[in-house]
């Protein structure tokens, strides 16, 4: 073999060892699972919308709109009366739909006598992630569709509405329900945006602190071996869980200065694209109380030692400062799925098999806190409180066990020993 | 009663039997060497003692605690020095025998760290950096942090690797000294000569087991040799 053949020999084994392949097999398939994913949400979109139409008008113009809604979506409830809204707001809730539209009274001839004519639009909000809100998209997309096409039958019949009304014809007066609350004047994209604009820095947050401070955790192991300082700590007067202990909590309190000091940073770098609303959350109820904030800092702590339980875990398989990067890997993966779900999807609309893997995440509970106690859903933060800790709990002991085994100097622990009862050091 | 006492310890690595029941006791105040080989299991041996590896059967008793069912108490006594030990190479010299001296001695740790200093002999140096010391000043710091702690049982494995013949001599000096205020010193070593300066008895370790044991001078003249080197060869022949 020549020189050169040879190198390439070398190099290409050192750089090809399972701790370099595996985080790629993941990254493909957590990118297969994106990819089936999307392809839900092209089918999502290709759904007709499940509505309830009340038409109090019996004019043309209300013909053609009443006509495009019930063509481009499928229609549960039909009524003439204002009076069974409520009824229609039941049917179309038990059928799983999104809206109620009711065009008003005198719809046709407020239009012709140059004032838009008016909807109400009862909009019943599922989840609040951005995908949440696809099926109320394509009905404001039929909205914009009857605008036009009204638009047009105002231009064709040469009518003699003013250049205003015949390019918005219709305006629209809207009232959302979502989780036990009425929110008047709010449509559901509105709410989706503020909420999601809110409730996006605590997962960027907790994905800081855990790459940061879990990376240090990890580093921290994968230096004692490397400096061959382990040997003689293991060896001294000093309790495995204080070890443990102590370079969990070393490394949370270093993790929470270098997150705060890049928040401090991505903070100032968010705030410049933010726009200033007029629409304010508090006056619909839907703001977090500081009790509400003390539940989001207890989620968050516990997150955090449960993460650093875990990346202390993986420290404990690295040989050097070198595998320790990538020992990093899973851990992103783990804090980059749920900030990813929780974006898109509301906890509440997930398909019950994804909803016990995202609740399994522990990172993603400190994830979805804000947005379920503005929402008062106290059961879903208290619950995840409460398994975050077992699972910290558990993380820690088996750090601890591992600790008090062979594992740590020689990569391995006897089987015989593993699932013997009897009490160990 | 004896400081350390082995019965027929075994340690498998997997289906590798690095040490193969080997028994031995060591009284207060002796030095007694375990010299082999590479790959003998002198340091497995001592890793056992050290409560950092578990053992597969037999017994050991450091003080009579048992290192597998009371390794704390057993860790109070001892004080291990790895063969490639290192320190952290962020603090200085005398941080790192502060940050030592703090697991043993709550309250009163200056009294340990200086004693750990003077054996250290660094000089002003003491108070640089571990990462800019050489590999000799390491090791003297390592010897210095393993013996300011006064432990009842001192595991030194190989322990003037890496000093040139001045400082190694100077650290023999150090351990006999040691031994002979009462602390009983296990070490392993390749080097005869040291062996046969420093250890009261000794062990020749082959393969896992234990061929031959007893004083220096006994093991010349059993085996009627000018030195433990040649005692060595033909003992492992």
């Amino acid at each position: 073999m020549s020189s050169l053949g040879n190198i390439i020999k070398k190099e290409m084994k050192e750089l090809l060892t399972p701790a370099t392949i595996l985080p790629i097999v993941v990254m493909a398939v957590i990118f297969g699972s994106m990819g089936n994913a999307i392809g839900g949400i092209e089918e999502e979109f290709s759904e007709k919308p499940v509505i309830g139409v009340i038409n109090e008008d019996t004019g043309n113009l209300s013909m053609i709109a009443s006509s495009i809604l019930t063509n481009y979506s499928d229609v549960v409830f039909n009524s003439t009366n204002i009076n069974d809204k409520q009824v229609g707001l039941e049917q179309v809730k038990q059928h799983d739909g999104v809206a109620l539209i009711v065009i008003t009274q005198n719809f046709t001839t407020n239009i012709l006598e140059n004032n838009p004519g008016e909807f109400e639009i009862y909009w019943i909000m599922k989840g609040a992630g951005l995908m949440d809100s696809i099926s109320s998209e394509i009905v404001e997309g039929m909205i914009s569709t009857i605008n036009r096409e009204l638009s047009k039958e105002l231009i064709e019949g040469n009518t003699s509405a003013n250049a205003t009304i015949v390019l918005s014809p219709t305006q629209r007066v809207e009232t959302t329900y979502f989780k036990d609350k009425e929110m008047t004047g709010l449509s559901p994209g509105a709410i989706t945006g503020l909420l999601s604009s809110q409730s996006m820095m605590i997962p960027i947050i907790m994905m800081m602190i855990i790459l940061m401070a879990g990376g240090t955790v990890i580093s921290s192991m994968a230096l004692e071996k490397e400096n061959k300082t382990l040997e003689t700590l293991l060896t001294l007067p000093v309790k495995r869980t204080s070890i443990v202990t102590g370079k969990i909590t070393a490394s949370a309190a270093i993790g929470l200065l270098m997150a705060v000091i890049y928040m401090f940073g991505l903070g100032s770098y968010m705030q410049s694209f933010s726009m200033s609303g007029n629409i304010n959350l508090a006056d619909y109820g839907l703001a977090l109380t500081s009790q509400d904030y003390i539940l989001i800092g207890i989620s968050l702590f516990i997150t955090l030692i449960a993460g650093l339980a875990l990346c202390m875990l993986l420290g404990t398989l690295a040989k050097n400062y070198k595998s320790a990067q990538t020992l990093t890997f899973p851990v992103t993966i783990l804090a980059m799925i749920p900030m990813f779900i929780t974006m898109f999807k509301d906890f509440d609309t997930l398909p019950l098999a994804i909803k016990g893997a995202v609740f399994a995440i522990p990172f993603s509970h400190p994830m979805m806190a804000s947005r379920a106690l503005i929402f008062n859903d106290y059961t879903l933060v208290i619950a995840g409180i409460i398994y975050v800790s077992i699972f910290a709990v558990i993380s820690i002991s088996i750090v601890v066990w591992v600790f008090k085994t062979d594992r740590l100097l020689t990569g391995s622990t006897r089987a015989k020993k593993l699932f013997s009862f009897k009490k160990r050091r | 009663m004896a400081t350390v006492e082995v019965k027929n310890l075994e340690k498998n690595f997997g289906t590798t039997k690095a040490v193969k029941g080997i028994s031995f006791t060591i009284d207060k105040g002796e030095i007694f060497g375990l010299i082999g080989p590479n790959g003998a299991g002198k340091t497995t041996a001592l890793r056992v003692m050290s409560t950092l590896l578990q053992i597969n059967s037999g017994e050991v008793r450091i003080m009579e605690y048992d290192v597998e069912k009371q390794p704390d108490e057993v860790r109070k006594l001892i004080s291990y020095l790895p063969e490639d030990a290192g320190a952290y190479k962020n603090l200085t010299g005398r941080a790192y025998l502060t940050f030592i001296a703090n697991f043993f001695a709550e309250k009163n740790t200056r009294k340990m760290v200086e004693k750990g200093i003077e054996i250290a002999d660094l000089g002003e140096r003491i108070n640089d950096k571990v990462d800019t010391y050489s590999k000799g000043m390491k090791r003297r710091l390592l010897v210095g942090r393993a013996l300011m702690t006064d432990p009842k049982l001192a595991i030194l494995d190989e322990p003037t690797s890496g000093l040139d013949v001045i400082n190694a001599q100077e650290v023999r000096k150090i351990i006999k000294d040691t031994a002979g205020k009462g602390t009983t010193v296990l070490l392993s070593s390749h080097n005869m000569l040291e062996v046969e300066y420093l250890c009261d008895r000794i062990a020749l370790i082959d393969k896992g087991k234990i061929v031959e044991e007893g004083k220096p001078q006994a093991l010349m003249d059993k085996y009627n040799a000018k030195n433990i080197e040649e005692v060595f060869t033909r003992v492992v022949r």
